[in-house]
């Protein structure tokens, strides 16, 4: 006679039911899937309200009265869109944001010509490219605030080793080669940390990129007697097209929002050569306390961000679909 | 990865491997130049450091990790001769520069609040992000798509933008300065992040797994607990390293939000200074203790590392 009590699975089921106390089992088998969904999401929904969407609107309204923060005990007035009109019509807002603009257009510009250029030596497969490839990784994974408050050293007119190679290599005296305190190579000492912390990034999509091409599109051009040349421009570079501006886009976001690496680097100077639009906010909100101000710059910024992103997605969704 | 096969036509030929291979080795060597010079700078001492030209072989000397770690006033002559023998090598390396350790610096509390902070905001982002990511991949949730673009987007703001509300909020709730404010921020930017990898990894656990256990007489949680985590692990793994490279390296927030008690390493290390001046040795010294839990990190999990960054960036 077969005992059915002892049958694997009843004995899996008592045991899941010696594990869990009995009040709760009846909570539990209570859940419908629905409820179970809310119960799930809704602690990440409460903290996202709490953390990311309050604070938001909390910075929406500020952003039509004069506050500010350092004197919490000042009478609040509505100023309506006094603080927008000021910004949108300030020469140095508009200053910075071409700052900010320039930092964007260089630092992509770089980090994709290096990002993909070592993505596509690292496709040629060479014996050991896996150590290489991660020995280059390295850099993306650090901090940018600490590291870059390193470069600072490195940057030294006469004891920084960048101003020594510099020199070693051009023959310009080091103690001429002021990357930090000169206006004209300054924005560039930002620009070269940058690049070198990010160009991993982009060769890391770009070789998702180069490695998703089947290889038998390339078979077929061997086939046709394309030129290796003529491979690269009309297969390689359109296939891996919306790698590359997805890596663009990512990029963009973050050096549109660029902060950790100015602010130690330069602070935004000489004088306000180097102030992006982060550094710019940062004075108004932390150092003049104009928090109203601040508040209508930062919804601005969001906006620009915001609005800029979407435009390129529908650009890369059409790209995609080609 | 490689679809290749040995008689492919597309392989690539020996010389331009060859060029590619010494191109690639070229770019990594030039590329850890700056890190191989921080830890070499750590173990300078300070006129080493500022030596010119730059010195490449030196006598190797734990002063700057001496300098890391404590707070030094300068003394007369006269004043460290009448002392009792120097009881360790901090102390003999700080009188032979006429002066005497007056105490322990804040790097210790600071490197601890970095750990704290980071590790707590990672375990809670992981932690929500799983139950969300589940609830979002196996339950239709009204305007899931919207909600989901929606949690990812709120990455796009500029950290100072988010810092000016965030700052009122916690000065109003008693959290300025505060571990437990920084945990929950981290934890809010994380778990975007983590929402969006996890779904993708939960995406591709077959759902007749948890369906055949729940015929078994599972409920939804006891089938999610025992056959969904299981499988989620190394999506899990991968998830949390990225959300603790983000919480450790974080400088905008911390910077911002945070001057003493619940400081953090990086607004700290730019701020040691020695006399006249940065005290590079030492700031080299906390630099490469700051990094290299990373760096272990980076080399021993790089392969979930690889997946992740790629992963996230190429689902749609």
């Amino acid at each position: 006679m077969i005992d059915t009590k002892t049958s694997p699975l009843n004995r899996a089921a008592e045991a899941v039911a010696r594990s869990t106390p009995s009040r709760l089992v009846k909570r539990v088998t209570g859940l419908s899937d629905r409820m179970v969904a809310w119960l799930f999401i809704g602690p990440t929904m409460v903290l996202l309200l709490a953390i990311n969407i309050f604070p938001l609107f909390w910075a929406i309204g500020l952003s039509f009265t004069n506050y500010r923060a350092n004197r919490p005990n000042e009478p609040v007035e509505s100023v309506g869109l006094r603080n927008y009109e000021r910004i949108l019509t300030d020469p140095d807002i508009w200053i910075a944001m071409q700052t900010t603009a320039n930092f964007v257009f260089w630092t992509i510009l770089l980090q994709t010509v290096i990002g993909f250029g070592l993505a596509y030596l690292i496709d040629r497969k060479f014996r050991g490219h896996a150590f290489w490839t991660t020995i280059i990784l390295v850099p993306m994974m650090l901090s940018p605030a600490v590291v870059g408050n390193f470069w600072r050293f490195l940057y030294e007119p006469q004891i920084g080793l960048f101003a020594y190679a510099v020199s070693f290599v051009s023959g310009i005296p080091p103690t001429e080669i002021e990357m930090l305190s000169n206006v004209s190579l300054a924005p560039w000492s930002i620009i070269i940390v940058d690049t070198w912390m990010w160009s991993p990034y982009v060769m890391l999509i770009c070789l998702a990129g180069l490695r998703s091409i089947p290889d038998y599109i390339y078979e077929a051009a061997e086939v046709d007697r394309a030129s290796p040349i003529r491979q690269f421009l009309s297969i390689t570079l359109p296939m891996a097209l919306p790698f590359i501006m997805l890596a663009i886009l990512f990029r963009g976001i973050e050096n549109f929002k660029m902060f950790d690496m100015v602010n130690l680097l330069t602070g935004g100077g000489p004088g306000s050569t180097t102030e992006v639009a982060s550094i710019t906010l940062k004075r108004e909100a932390f150092e003049k306390w104009r928090t109203g101000y601040s508040s209508a710059f930062a919804i601005i910024l969001f906006v620009a961000v915001f609005g800029l992103a979407n435009i390129y997605v529908k650009a890369l969704n059409r790209v995609k679909q080609r | 990865m490689s679809l290749t096969t040995a008689h492919s036509v597309v392989v690539p030929s020996t010389t331009s491997k060859r060029i590619a291979a010494v191109l690639i080795v070229a770019y990594a060597l030039i590329s850890i130049v700056p890190l191989l010079w921080i830890f070499a700078t750590s173990f300078k001492t300070p006129p080493d450091s500022i030596a010119y030209p730059p010195k490449i072989l030196f006598q190797p000397s734990t002063e700057g990790y001496c300098n890391l770690f404590t707070t030094r006033t300068r003394q007369t002559a006269e004043y460290i001769a009448s002392l009792p023998p120097a009881t360790s090598f901090c102390d003999e390396v700080t009188r032979k520069r006429n002066m005497v350790i007056a105490g322990p610096s804040n790097f210790l509390p600071r490197f601890v609040n970095s750990l704290i902070i980071a590790f707590g905001s990672t375990f809670c982002a992981v932690f929500l992000g799983t139950l969300a990511a589940y609830g979002f991949s196996r339950f239709k949730v009204p305007l899931a798509d919207d909600l989901l673009f929606f949690i990812l987007s709120t990455r796009m703001m500029p950290p100072i933008a988010v810092a000016i509300p965030i700052y009122l909020m916690y000065r109003e709730l008693g959290l300025s300065d505060s571990a437990l404010g920084m945990i929950l921020l981290y934890t809010a930017v994380n778990v975007s992040l983590a929402v969006w990898l996890l779904k993708g990894f939960i995406d591709e656990i077959p759902r007749e797994y948890e369906e055949a256990a729940m015929i078994d007489g599972y409920t939804r949680l006891q089938a999610f607990w025992k056959v969904v985590l299981p499988q989620a692990t190394t999506g899990i793994a991968a998830t949390a390293i990225f959300c603790l490279i983000f919480a450790w390296n974080e400088y905008a927030f911390a910077a911002l939000l945070t001057s003493g008690t619940a400081q953090t390493a990086p607004p700290f290390i730019p701020t040691i200074i020695g006399e006249g001046g940065q005290d590079w040795p030492a700031v080299a010294a906390g630099t490469t203790i700051f990094l290299v839990p990373i760096l272990v990190f980076t080399i021993l999990l790089r392969k979930q590392l690889l997946r992740g960054i790629t992963f996230g960036a190429v689902r749609k």
